[in-house]
């Protein structure tokens, strides 16, 4: 039998039930093995062993009387360190909530909890989910399991590594601008952001609230299929959750791929794309056409302009939810003589670089005088780019691209010029921004190891079918 | 550059964030390339474009709202351990109004 770090979530269950395993010693094998390697990766922040073991005990004791288990009993598993977990610390990767401890848990939580998942801990990110190589934590980078000397993308780093790594079997992370699926890509892991509206962000910490997402990472798109079906649905405590029904996604794994047709955007082949990416992403096309897949060209004509809408709208949002962080309510508080005055020390001395970098630019867009031109002129071209995949999927199932121009770099190669970091963003953003699924499925790797990441996106709410697609990729 | 140290300062101001000289100047670099980059969307013309705020696809029904029905929490000793500066069951600020 195979090692429980690469338990997929039907090899724990088949475990737990031909009681290979109990669920508290499930548990304390992955804690052992964190304990061991989270110096060296710096993957999880926080750990909640009190609380895993009362729930792996929960599990023995049902496994015990013989009672039916919930979907995910026993599975381990890893929450963004941007998500509120009652009584952990959640400090988004920042200064500015160091020690907080949230009251209450995310909707997203309480759901894996109530389906018999075991929260291990919370995981490392950039700074309030904002940044691509989780170098912007306050609390060091996250280490890539793959290649310690590169990054493990971002923000969900940790999210992303701790599955890779054998750390946790799934993960939660959050995507605003690709911060699901560029990770999932540096790492080698599926990894799903789901549509907006989908999953519940009830105690999701915002950054920009219109295109914040939760989504899952996993060993397999199966796994990932398995999450979706606990988190996914309407959640009355959080107004923008879809009333859309949710289908069985595990129906959908394993249906044949014949007839769909995928469309191939020739606007995201063009520069700035590294050689080795574009060959395995234009193999991994080929893959899907020999499954059945009927490949057909579109043109995004707006794609160009998705970077510039995408950072003035999440940064003009962030701008106004990082105002709560003032140091009156959580986290230190630098002392000042005035009110002022103490807001803007603990604030300058609590917000790292990158996050004070975009408060900067989301004000100055939204400040009198220039709102029409930025803001408002980022929200119309917004509309432009949403239209170009709702045409799209007039002609189309799916759409191909690869997740990331770019794989996992080296520390340090990119922090010289935020720009540059941004512009990396671009296949991911557009989905963001038009509210589409999209996951990141592995594709192969370079000749240095590092893995490539192919993205399937869907019309909105079609999670199923880009399960289905990633499903049939992985097993081909 | 299009950018002032002033036009930071204000900003800051605005955000209530203190930055340091060195912030201020780092900043203001980054602020001018990336307001630049974004001047590109000058090229599209959205003239007959509706803004959109928010792919709000799904809360096309009524079920967005719901009643507003008190619930007791009962977790302010809880919040309060988290804040800098308690005193039950408030949170204390720095001096508002003198004396």
């Amino acid at each position: 039998m195979s090692a429980p770090a690469t338990w997929t979530i039907p090899e724990v269950r088949a475990a737990l039930d031909a009681r290979k395993i109990s669920a508290r010693e499930l548990v304390k094998d992955f804690y052992a093995r964190i304990e061991k390697q989270n110096p060296q990766f710096n993957i999880f922040l926080a750990l909640s062993p009190e609380r895993a073991y009362a729930q792996a005990d929960k599990i023995d004791a049902a496994i015990a009387a013989g009672d039916a288990l919930p979907a995910l009993a026993g599975v381990p598993v890893a929450i963004k360190d941007v998500i509120s977990t009652h009584g952990i610390p959640t400090t988004c990767g920042s200064l500015i909530l160091k020690g907080y401890r949230p009251p209450y848990d995310a909707t997203a939580v309480e759901r894996l909890e109530r389906a018999g998942a075991v929260i291990l801990g919370k995981t490392n990110c950039d700074e309030f989910a904002m940044g691509s190589s989780n170098e912007n934590s306050a609390y060091g980078p996250v280490r890539n399991p793959l290649a310690p000397d590169h990054v493990p993308g971002g923000s969900s780093g940790g999210s992303a590594a701790a599955v890779a790594a054998g750390l946790a079997v799934a993960s939660l992370g959050t995507d605003t601008g690709g911060s699901i699926r560029q990770p999932g890509s540096f790492c080698g892991v599926p990894a799903l952001n789901p549509s907006y509206g989908r999953v519940s962000r009830y105690g999701l910490i915002a950054y920009a609230s219109s295109l914040d997402r939760i989504g899952p990472f996993a060993h397999t798109s199966r796994d990932v299929a398995a999450i979706m079906s606990v988190i996914a649905g309407r959640d009355p405590r959080d107004s923008t959750s879809a009333s859309v029904p949710v289908p069985d996604y595990a129906a959908h794994i394993g249906k044949p791929l014949h007839g769909l047709r995928i469309g191939i955007p020739d606007d995201y082949f063009g520069e700035g794309i590294d050689p080795e990416v574009r060959k395995k992403v234009e193999a991994g096309i080929a893959l899907l056409e020999k499954l059945g897949c009927k490949r057909v060209s579109i043109r995004m004509p707006n794609t160009d302009y998705a970077i510039a809408a995408y950072y003035i709208i999440a940064t003009a949002e962030a701008s106004s939810n990082l105002a709560r962080y003032d140091g009156v309510r959580y986290g230190p508080r630098v002392p000042g003589s005035t009110l002022i005055e103490m807001y803007q020390k603990t604030r300058g001395r609590g917000f790292g670089a990158e996050v004070k970098r975009r408060i900067v630019l989301g004000t100055y867009v939204l400040s009198a005088g220039y709102y029409d031109a930025y803001y408002l002129k980022g929200q119309k071209v917004r509309t432009l780019i949403a239209r170009d995949f709702r045409d799209a999927f007039q002609k189309v199932d799916a759409i191909v691209t690869p997740t990331s121009p770019v794989p996992a770099f080296r520390f340090g190669e990119r922090t010289a010029n935020p720009l540059q970091m941004y512009l990396a963003d671009i296949y991911t953003v557009t989905g963001s921004l038009a509210g589409v699924p999209g996951i990141s499925v592995p594709c192969g790797k370079t000749s240095a190891g590092l893995p490539i990441g192919l993205q399937i996106y869907g019309p909105a709410f079609g999670e199923e079918r880009v399960l289905q697609m990633a499903h049939a990729f992985e097993q081909a | 550059m299009k950018i002032s140290r002033e036009d930071v300062l204000k900003v800051a101001a605005l955000a209530n964030l203190e930055l340091s000289d060195a912030e201020v100047d780092s900043y203001r670099g980054h602020l001018d390339d990336i307001l630049t980059y974004i001047d590109k969307l000058n090229e599209v013309d959205t003239s007959n474009v509706e803004p959109l705020a928010q792919v709000v696809a799904a809360a096309e029904d009524d079920s967005a709202l719901r009643e507003d029905v008190v619930v007791r929490a009962d977790i302010i000793s809880e919040v309060l351990q988290g804040a800098p500066d308690p005193e039950a069951p408030y949170f204390r600020v720095p001096r508002v109004i003198e004396k």
